[in-house]
């Protein structure tokens, strides 16, 4: 029996990848199956399942919240994406990190954390140069 | 004697230091485990990201997407800055700021100007005193950054370079050698340059859907994201290994400190102890 490779990856972790039968997915035009020997195709995917039929019979079901099919001759990729996205919800995320950089450019005064090790730290420096300077009187 | 009493003090404090600087070391160590680990796991996406892209970029001969395409002239140039939240690193910021200053200077003297995107406080600070423009930001990303959070910074250089604001994306960030060694990295995203998206020449095409360009607009896009997302988690690391070795040569360097005060201390104590025993034969013979 003639099975293709799926592999199914996320932006931060690999998901699936092996031999299937079949794989189907919704796609931005309507469901797909994908067949081995497809023709090379790629699509954007509409957030649903990607289901994996397996050599054994098995199904195994994937959530996605969107990403994109590649299909080639030996081998099916699917790019999900672990975000939920949505033209509007990108749309939000820039403007945030917008306003982020305005507030910090209004915002003059050193804002700076400063991690409490940190304060430590030039503390102890300050106390290794008296310590220098110590040293360099006790010779004299 | 009190001479003696103020260096033991002195020796005390430099003793605490140390073990705040161990400390620091020590956590590192354990994060710099945790951060190389994501970025093995985001690397099979990264990769296949690479290969959908180079196909796609290969495929289609009718369309040719702007994202691919070089620009005769640049007015106006884009960056992303992947920095860290906090200090304490060595010199893995300043020296990833130094590379880029002299990259500004030049574009401001050709007469183009800058757009910068910050990723991390650092760049943060250290970009908004420039004459650069700012013009997104994203900070405190965390241990275990997630997409999402850069989503719209690069968004907003994204659709910069659509609408030909910006004529040129280029990423900036540390790239994990190894422990010891963190490089200072430029990477020209856009437009995507053709060593990236150079695969075997295919004489065939994909079936789109539902058109070539708005897949393919889709592909580039998080294509970007993917590299982006990759080198933020290549700088965490980075992060990570620097602050160790920074706090290790600091711990070195307080042991040293202790070792010369602590002889100086003796030295001092024996002084005292001579000049005492002196003083009472002195006055014993006096008698």
């Amino acid at each position: 029996m003639t099975t293709i490779r799926c592999d199914i990856v996320g932006a931060e972790s690999e998901i699936f990848h092996g031999q299937a039968k079949m794989v189907i997915a919704t796609g931005e035009a309507g469901e797909l199956g994908i067949a081995p020997r497809h023709a090379p195709l790629i699509t954007r995917l509409k957030p649903g399942q990607v289901r994996v039929q397996l050599e054994n019979g098995e199904e195994q079901c994937f959530y996605v919240s969107g990403g994109i099919l590649e299909v080639q001759p030996q081998v099916v990729t699917v790019l999900a994406d672990t975000a939920i996205r949505a033209r509007d919800l990108d749309e939000a995320a820039a403007r945030r990190a917008k306003e982020n950089a305005e507030r910090l450019l209004a915002n003059r005064a050193d804002a700076v954390e400063i991690a409490q090790a940190q304060a430590e730290l030039m503390q102890a420096v300050a106390q290794l140069r008296a310590i220098e300077q110590l040293r360099k009187q006790l010779k004299h | 004697m009190a001479g003696a009493r103020e260096i033991r003090t002195k020796i005390k404090s430099v003793a605490n230091t140390r073990k705040v600087t161990r400390a620091l070391e020590m956590v590192s160590a354990s994060k710099i485990r945790k951060a190389q680990d994501l970025m093995r796991a985001s690397r099979p996406y990264a990769r296949a990201m690479r290969q959908v892209a180079g196909h796609v970029a290969r495929a289609n001969t009718e369309f040719k997407h702007p994202f691919l395409t070089e620009r005769e002239q640049v007015k106006r140039v884009g960056y992303i800055i992947v920095s860290t939240d906090r200090g304490l690193c060595g010199g893995l910021n300043s020296n990833l700021f130094r590379k880029l200053l002299g990259e500004i200077r030049e574009w401001h003297d050709k007469g183009v100007e800058v757009d910068i995107v910050a990723i991390g406080s650092k760049a943060n600070v250290f970009f908004r005193r420039l004459k650069v423009n700012l013009v997104g930001s994203a900070t405190h990303l965390g241990e275990k950054p997630k997409i999402e959070q850069l989503i719209g910074v690069i968004k907003i250089m994204l659709d910069g370079y659509s609408t030909g604001k910006i004529d040129r994306l280029t990423l900036a960030y540390n790239d994990f050698v190894n422990t010891m060694t963190q490089k200072p990295t430029l990477d020209q995203l856009l437009p995507l340059p053709p060593s990236d998206t150079l695969a075997t020449a295919h004489d065939w095409d994909y079936l789109y859907e539902p058109d070539a360009e708005s897949v393919l607009g889709h592909v580039l896009t998080r294509y970007i994201e993917s590299l982006v997302y990759q080198s933020t988690l290549e700088n965490l690391a980075s992060e990570h290994a620097a602050r160790m070795v920074a706090m290790k040569s600091a711990g070195d360097n307080a042991k040293k400190a202790i070792d010369s005060l602590t002889l100086v201390y003796n030295k001092v104590r024996q002084a005292a102890i001579t000049q005492e025993i002196s003083e009472i034969v002195g006055g014993a013979a006096a008698v």
